[in-house]
């Protein structure tokens, strides 16, 4: 009985991290990514869109080639895509990026949603799952081991990401151009460095993380595409990165957490305690409501987010 | 209070443009282009679109007109414009908020919230009380519950200044998944197996403009488009809500307590989005199910904002709207394709707007920072020259 018990739990707890790893991996690439383009100045509402493109393309990617790592190369590769347009009439053209980044949301629904059914509508082709990498010795400890350290070989190098990101912010003349564009561009761009430039990548750079985490999403993740798979994961990597403050370790944190609450109806329902899926899909986003009521004072953007840089207009 | 740090972005597209030119002949012309070019622009971006996935643009486009104007002996109209109510209302509701440059996009959360209430306690509500104070009940319960959805996003804005596309977008999110626990918890109609709340009888729900199937939900809403539009132009409450959304910092020094007008604004455009799915949900669904979410808000957008933050330009706009999303419905499935492609339409429609935002303000550019009289000389050899 005792046994059993125990079971009970360390397949409870193996779940939760596993699924909160799961879950929370899309969400930290494309908030990683978010987190980019609003140190640089560019809020990017169009993330949720370009995350699609990326899931469709990085399916189609991974369907037709079996290869995992095609899939996510053309999921990177439909992000940016989607970028292109905010670079294009955001970044260059200094248009409102609030309603540009609406307009590639409803695009990407759209046009994913309508390729999706004419070419998938009737067969809904699965891929297999994706083959994980056992790190040798660890993978045996109880809880965590079978979790942590059995994942596939884009987990640990999303890891990886997370510090090079933190280096390249703290570290490098990218990272304060970076910062300097969201910052006070004028400076940035008085020191000799294009802001158009600087937020260009920037942008680029965010449309190809929330791909991959979009390819992630359909190829690892669910093995499937549907339409409007990634259900608001768009808008709460903002959120997590608004949270976060730019701090790519912080932004791991709160993508893992938000993990676990979007997987927690699973590991409840494995567990055998049976939960309104309604309630547990509102907790992420009661949690961030909660987290902003308290933290409200908090939270900072940069001064130049989402206004265009003129040069020399006041 | 940290007010002016809060606007995190650029003014709306109308709060931006200046009418430089005045002569009547002109405005009308820019109006026109700028307004209808992106729709005839998407248009014909959609029937590329439309011809790359080997369908035939002509009918397709033939199909709307007929399932959202023409069809059924001229009747098909009626459905358009029973769609036009709560659409309108919504339209009207972000026409407030973003006169006021803050982004409510918690309308779909907010719709539901109000739709949820309305189908559950409509049945027993039109029960017990005349039909008439059992409607006005249900519309004000709709439209309180859109408000107090707002409170948390307006208090965080007015005190703190957090950003209110986060917060709205968050609180829809919940507010949707509210309304489904309600729809299947407590309101669900025991009568059925599926998630659903019980049906209204046809004779409760609201009625109809004599001689049409158009409810008078309709009415409703031209009347609410006219008292914002009212609101908006000719009352002192609209003007401190256009110098607040024009630049706060200004409004301050003009006296405006910020804080208030924020949370009022907020109120009235939650409180019209719940009008929006009373008038929806008591005139033509009388039920709902577990999961429905007509998104209506998504689709409104584009065109409030082609109607330049006009309340009464939107009319013209949701007409066209209505119509090509009820002909949408027939032409999509005539063609096999998902209904989603309007939303394609839709985000083709708001890009292209954008852009021919753009190129109106580069024409307007040479006047923004030179004295008239410089202006006026360096604009007379481009153009015609007048004294």
């Amino acid at each position: 009985m005792i046994l059993a018990s125990q079971v009970w739990t360390q397949v409870f707890w193996t779940s939760v991290i596993a699924g909160g790893l799961l879950a929370g991996v899309p969400l930290m690439f494309t908030a990683l990514g978010e987190t980019i383009s609003e140190r640089a100045g560019v809020l990017n509402i169009g993330l949720e869109g370009m995350m699609l493109l990326g899931a469709y393309l990085g399916f189609l990617g991974a369907h037709y080639t079996g290869s995992v790592w095609v899939g996510f190369l053309t999921g990177i590769a439909g992000g940016m895509i989607g970028s292109v347009f905010m670079i294009v009439l955001c970044v260059w053209l200094g248009l409102d990026q609030i309603v540009v980044g609406i307009a590639i949301t409803l695009a990407s629904e759209g046009i994913t949603s309508v390729l999706q059914q004419a070419q998938f509508g009737s067969t809904y082709p699965r891929l297999g799952a994706a083959p994980t990498v056992e790190i040798p010795g660890l993978h045996r400890i109880p809880v965590l081991g079978s979790s942590l350290f059995d994942q596939p070989l884009i987990v640990y190098l999303a890891f990886a990401f997370v510090g090079l990101l933190a280096w390249l912010f703290r570290r490098t003349n990218i990272g304060l151009n970076l910062r300097a564009a969201g910052e006070k561009p004028e400076a940035l761009d008085a020191a000799g460095v294009s802001v158009v430039a600087t937020r260009s990548w920037a942008t680029l750079s965010t449309g190809a993380l929330a791909g991959l985490g979009g390819a992630y999403l359909s190829v690892v993740a669910a093995g499937i595409f549907t339409p409007f798979i990634t259900q608001g994961q768009g808008f709460i990597a903002i959120v997590i990165a608004m949270l976060g403050r730019g701090r790519p370790l912080w932004v791991l944190l709160g993508s893992f957490l938000f993990g676990i609450t979007l997987s927690l109806s699973d590991s409840l329902q494995l567990a055998g305690i049976n939960i309104s899926t309604d309630v547990v899909h509102m907790l992420p986003f009661a949690a961030i409501i909660i987290a902003l009521i308290l933290f409200a004072r908090r939270s900072y953007l940069p001064p130049a987010l989402a206004l265009p840089y003129v040069r020399g207009a006041r | 209070v940290s007010t002016e740090t809060i606007s995190t972005k650029a003014p709306p597209a109308a709060v931006r443009s200046r009418p430089t030119r005045s002569r009547l002949g002109d405005r009308v012309f820019d109006v026109c282009v700028r307004s209808l070019f992106p729709v005839l622009l998407a248009l014909g971006a959609g029937a590329i679109l439309l011809l790359a996935l080997g369908r035939n643009p002509v009918s397709f486009y033939q199909d709307i007109w007929l399932g959202g104007v023409s069809g059924g002996g001229w009747d098909a109209w009626q459905d358009s414009a029973i769609r036009m109510a709560p659409l309108l209302l919504i339209a009207a509701g972000l026409t407030v908020i973003f006169r006021a440059n803050i982004w409510n996009l918690g309308y779909n959360g907010q719709f539901l919230l109000g739709a949820a209430l309305v189908t559950g306690y409509g049945p027993s509500l039109t029960n017990n009380v005349s039909l008439p104070v059992a409607m006005l009940l249900l519309v004000l319960m709709a439209g309180a519950a859109g408000a107090v959805w707002t409170i948390v996003p307006a208090v965080l804005k007015a005190r703190y200044g957090t950003n209110e596309i986060i917060t709205t977008l968050m609180m829809s999110f919940i507010g949707v998944d509210l309304a489904n626990i309600l729809i299947k918890g407590p309101f669900q109609d025991p009568a059925v197996t599926i998630p659903q709340t019980r049906v209204l009888d046809l004779e409760k729900m609201l009625p109809n403009i004599p001689g049409t199937r158009i409810h008078i939900g309709l009415l409703v809403a031209f009347g609410a488009v006219l008292v914002v539009h009212y609101v908006l132009t000719l009352t002192s409450w609209g003007l401190r809500l256009r110098i607040m959304g024009a630049n706060p910092r200004a409004a301050r020094h003009f006296g405006v307590n910020l804080p208030r007008l924020i949370i009022t604004s907020f109120l009235v455009s939650g409180f019209l989005v719940g009008l929006a799915a009373a008038m929806d949900f008591l005139g033509l669904w009388g039920y709902i199910r577990g999961g429905q979410n007509p998104a209506y808000g998504d689709t409104v957008i584009p065109f409030v904002f082609l109607a330049r933050l006009n309340a009464l330009a939107v009319v013209p706009f949701i007409a066209f709207f209505s119509v090509l999303s009820v002909g949408g419905d027939l032409a999509a499935t005539n063609a096999n394709l998902s209904t989603d492609f309007l939303l394609v339409l839709v985000g083709l429609i708001l890009l292209f707007m954008t852009v021919i935002e753009y190129l109106g303000r580069r024409r307007d550019l040479g006047g923004t920072y030179l004295p008239p009289g410089l202006k006026e000389a360096l604009r007379a050899p481009l153009f015609r020259r007048r004294s």
